[in-house]
C-alpha cells in the first residue's frame, strides 16, 4: 500500500501552531518506513495523521492513490498498534484479536468458526496459543505488544502503523520482537511504519529512515546514506556519537581553531564553518604536533577508547587498534574524513562530504 | 515517647472513625427500625397498606426508574462529549454539569414552578393544551431529573479521562462504529464506574424531598412521593406510619449499597 503526503501541514486544537510543517514524504508498496526524532519531532503525530486519526490539517494525504476519508474505516486496511498497545482489559486476549472481525457488518463477518480458526491462526503467529483465555492484565509486556500486533492483523490489512512498539520493552526481547517482526513484514507483504527515537533499532529493522525535527522532515534516506552524507548537523548528531570542531575554510582548506587537529582539504565558500566526525574515523598522526593520548580503561566489542587531550579540549576517539607508547605521545589529529556544514543560515546547500 | 504515640494513634483515630460512622449513619438508621416497629412489624406493615401510602411508593418506583434510565443515558453522553472530544467550552459544561449538586434542590423546584405554574411563563400555554407539569407527575420528573443528573456523569468522567482515546480509536480502526465502540468498548470497561453512577443516581431519586416539595403540590394520593408522605404522615402525628415508610426507604437505599458492595467484589476478583 503506497501512502502520498504533499504539503501536509497539521496545527494544534485551536491554535495556529504547526505541529507538523509542510510534510512531504512518499512511500511505496511494501517498504519498511521508519519515523525517527526526538521527542516532540512529531513522528506520532504524523503516524496518526497517517492513519487518517486527526483533524485540523491541510495538504494532500493519499493513500493507494485516494484521499484517506474518501474510504469507509472497513476498507482502509490499516492496522495501528498504539505505545501503550491499548488492549480492551474486559476482553480475552482471543476476543482482543476477534474484535475487528467481530464487529464487520453482518453481510462480511466471517461465521463462528472461520473467526475461531482465524484467531487460533494469529495466535499461533505471535507464538501465544496457551493464552487465548487470558485477560490483558495478566500478561507480560512483551505478551501485550504481540496480541496487540495479532489484534492489529486479524482483519488482513495491508499497511501496518506501529508508534514506539518496542518502547515498554527489555533490550532482548526488544531485539526478538524487531527480527520477527521483519520477518512478518516480508512474509506478509505489508507496508510498515514505525515510529521510535531509537535510531539504532531504526537502522536495524528499517529499509528508510525519516528523520523528523520540530515537525519537519529533516532527511529520508536508508542507513548507508544517512551515515555517509547527512543533510544537517542534526541528522548526523542524531545517528550517533559526534565529535565537532569548528573553524574555518580558507582557500580550499578546512583550518580547525584547535592547532592540534590538522587542517585538511575542503571544496567550499570561506568562512566560519563547524567539522562534525565520528570517534571512530577520528586519527592519529603520532610526533606531529603536541596533544597527548591516555587509554580508557573500558573498551567494547574489540574497540579501544583513547582520550586525547590538546592544548584547548579533551574528547575521546575510538579505534580497533592497540596504540602503542610511542603511537601515544606528541600527536596531531587527523579528523579528514569529517564532515563539514556551514552556520545554519547558510547550511541551504546540501553539504559535500569532505 | 513518640514511639508510643506512634502506637496509640492508629487506635485513637480507628475509634474516632467508628464513633463518628456510628453516631452519624448507624444510630439513624437503628432509630428509625426501632420507632418503625415501636408496636410491631405487623403493625408496621399495615401502614403501609394504606392507599396513600401505596400511591406514594409506586409514584416514587415510577419516578426513580425514569429519572435512572434518562440520567443514565444523557450521562453517558455528557462523560463521552466531555472526555473524548476536545472543544471550545467543555470546561464551562463541567462546571454547569456540577451545578445542581451546590445549587439548593428547593431553588430547582422554585425554577420549574417559574416555568411551568398557573403564573409561569409557559404553564398557562401548556394548561390550555391539556398539559399539566406542576403540581403533576412530569414535574416531579422534571425536578428529580435536575438534581441527580450529575451523578451518572460525575462518576464515569475521572474514569473515561483516564482511559483515555486509544481504546476507542483502536475500535475505530478495527472498524467499529460509533455504537459499537461505546457498547462494546468504552461502556465495559468504565461498567463499574456506570453502576456506581446508576446506583447513586437510583438513591438520590428515591430520597429527593427539596424540588419535588415545591413543584408536586403535595397532594397525597396524587403527587406525594414517598419523602413528602413521610412529612405528611409525621406532621399528622402518625409516627408509626411515618417511621415505617422512612425504614422502607432506608432498607432499599442500604440495598444499592449492598449491591455496589457485592459488584465491587465480584469486580475485584474477575480483574485483579
Amino acid at each position: 500500500m503506497s501512502i502520498t503526503l504533499e504539503a501536509f501541514t497539521q496545527y494544534a486544537p485551536r491554535s495556529s501552531r504547526k505541529l507538523l510543517d509542510n510534510i512531504a514524504l512518499t512511500v511505496e508498496d511494501r517498504a519498511f518506513v521508519a519515523l525517527v526524532g526526538p521527542s516532540g519531532a512529531g513522528k506520532t503525530t504524523l503516524l496518526r495523521a497517517i492513519a487518517g486519526l486527526s483533524s485540523h490539517s491541510e495538504g494532500t494525504l493519499l493513500i493507494d492513490g485516494l484521499p484517506i476519508h474518501d474510504r469507509p474505516v472497513q476498507d482502509r486496511g490499516i492496522g495501528f498498534v498504539f505505545q501503550n498497545y491499548a488492549l480492551f482489559r474486559h476482553m480475552t486476549v482471543a476476543r482482543n484479536i476477534a474484535f475487528g472481525l467481530d464487529v464487520l457488518p453482518r453481510a462480511r463477518r466471517p461465521d463462528r468458526a472461520a473467526i475461531q480458526r482465524r484467531v487460533t491462526e494469529l495466535l499461533d503467529l505471535i507464538q501465544l496459543p496457551h493464552l487465548a483465555k487470558a485477560y490483558p492484565d495478566q500478561l507480560s509486556g512483551g505478551q501485550r505488544q504481540r496480541v496487540a500486533l495479532a489484534r492489529a492483523l486479524a482483519t488482513g490489512p495491508r499497511l501496518l502503523l506501529l508508534d514506539e512498539p518496542f518502547g515498554a520493552l527489555d533490550p532482548l526481547v526488544r531485539r526478538d520482537i524487531r527480527r520477527w517482526l521483519r520477518d512478518l513484514h516480508d512474509r506478509m507483504n505489508l507496508t510498515t511504519i514505525l515510529v521510535t527515537h531509537d535510531h539504532e533499532e531504526a537502522m536495524d529493522v528499517a529499509d528508510t529512515l525519516v528523520v523528523m525535527q520540530e515537525g519537519r522532515i529533516v532527511q529520508a534516506a536508508d542507513a548507508s546514506t544517512l551515515n555517509a552524507a547527512p543533510q544537517t548537523p542534526f541528522v548526523m548528531e542524531f545517528l550517533g556519537e559526534t565529535l565537532k570542531f569548528p573553524g574555518t575554510v580558507r582557500s580550499g582548506q578546512f583550518v580547525p581553531d584547535n592547532t592540534d587537529i590538522a587542517p585538511f582539504p575542503f571544496e567550499g565558500p570561506d568562512g566560519d564553518a563547524t567539522a562534525f566526525i565520528r570517534p571512530h574515523d577520528v586519527f592519529l598522526l603520532p610526533g606531529a604536533g603536541q596533544a597527548s593520548v591516555e587509554k580508557r580503561p573500558h573498551f567494547s566489542n574489540g574497540l579501544f577508547r583513547y582520550q586525547i587531550v590538546t592544548a584547548e579540549a579533551a574528547f575521546e576517539m575510538i579505534t580497533p587498534t592497540d596504540l602503542s607508547p610511542q603511537e601515544m605521545q606528541n600527536v596531531r589529529v587527523d579528523i579528514s574524513r569529517g564532515k563539514i556544514f556551514y552556520p545554519a543560515a547558510a547550511s541551504e546547500d546540501p553539504p559535500k562530504p569532505a | 515517647m513518640t514511639r508510643q504515640s506512634s502506637r496509640i494513634t492508629p487506635v485513637v483515630l480507628t475509634l474516632l472513625s467508628y464513633t463518628i460512622i456510628g453516631l452519624l449513619i448507624v444510630l439513624p438508621v437503628v432509630l428509625i427500625l426501632h420507632e418503625a416497629l415501636r408496636q410491631g412489624l405487623h403493625t408496621a406493615l399495615e401502614t403501609l397498606k394504606d392507599p396513600e401510602a401505596r400511591s406514594s411508593i409506586r409514584l416514587t418506583a415510577c419516578v426513580t426508574a425514569i429519572v435512572t434510565v434518562i440520567n443514565t443515558a444523557g450521562g453517558v453522553a455528557a462523560a463521552w462529549t466531555l472526555t473524548k472530544y476536545d472543544f471550545r467550552g467543555a470546561r464551562l459544561l463541567v462546571s454547569l454539569i456540577e451545578l445542581p449538586i451546590s445549587v439548593s434542590p428547593v431553588i430547582a423546584g422554585l425554577v420549574w414552578l417559574l416555568l411551568f405554574g398557573r403564573q409561569g411563563w409557559w404553564g398557562n400555554w401548556l394548561g390550555h393544551h391539556g398539559l399539566h407539569i406542576a403540581f403533576a407527575v412530569p414535574g416531579i420528573i422534571l425536578a428529580t431529573l435536575f438534581v441527580t443528573f450529575p451523578y451518572v456523569a460525575r462518576t464515569l468522567m475521572p474514569y473515561m479521562e483516564q482511559q483515555g482515546r486509544a481504546a476507542e480509536e483502536t475500535a475505530f480502526l478495527l472498524g467499529a462504529g460509533f455504537w459499537k465502540t461505546l457498547i462494546h468498548v468504552t461502556l465495559p470497561d468504565a461498567g463499574w464506574a456506570l453502576l456506581s453512577g446508576v446506583l447513586l443516581t437510583t438513591a438520590r431519586a428515591m430520597g429527593e424531598f427539596g424540588a419535588v416539595a415545591v413543584i408536586s403540590g403535595h397532594i397525597p394520593g396524587v403527587t406525594e412521593t414517598m419523602p413528602l408522605h413521610i412529612e405528611t404522615l409525621y406532621n399528622g402525628y402518625q409516627s408509626v406510619a411515618a417511621f415505617a415508610m422512612a425504614a422502607l426507604l432506608v432498607l432499599v437505599a442500604m440495598t444499592t449499597v449492598l449491591i455496589r458492595m457485592f459488584l465491587e467484589r465480584s469486580f475485584r476478583k474477575q480483574h485483579p
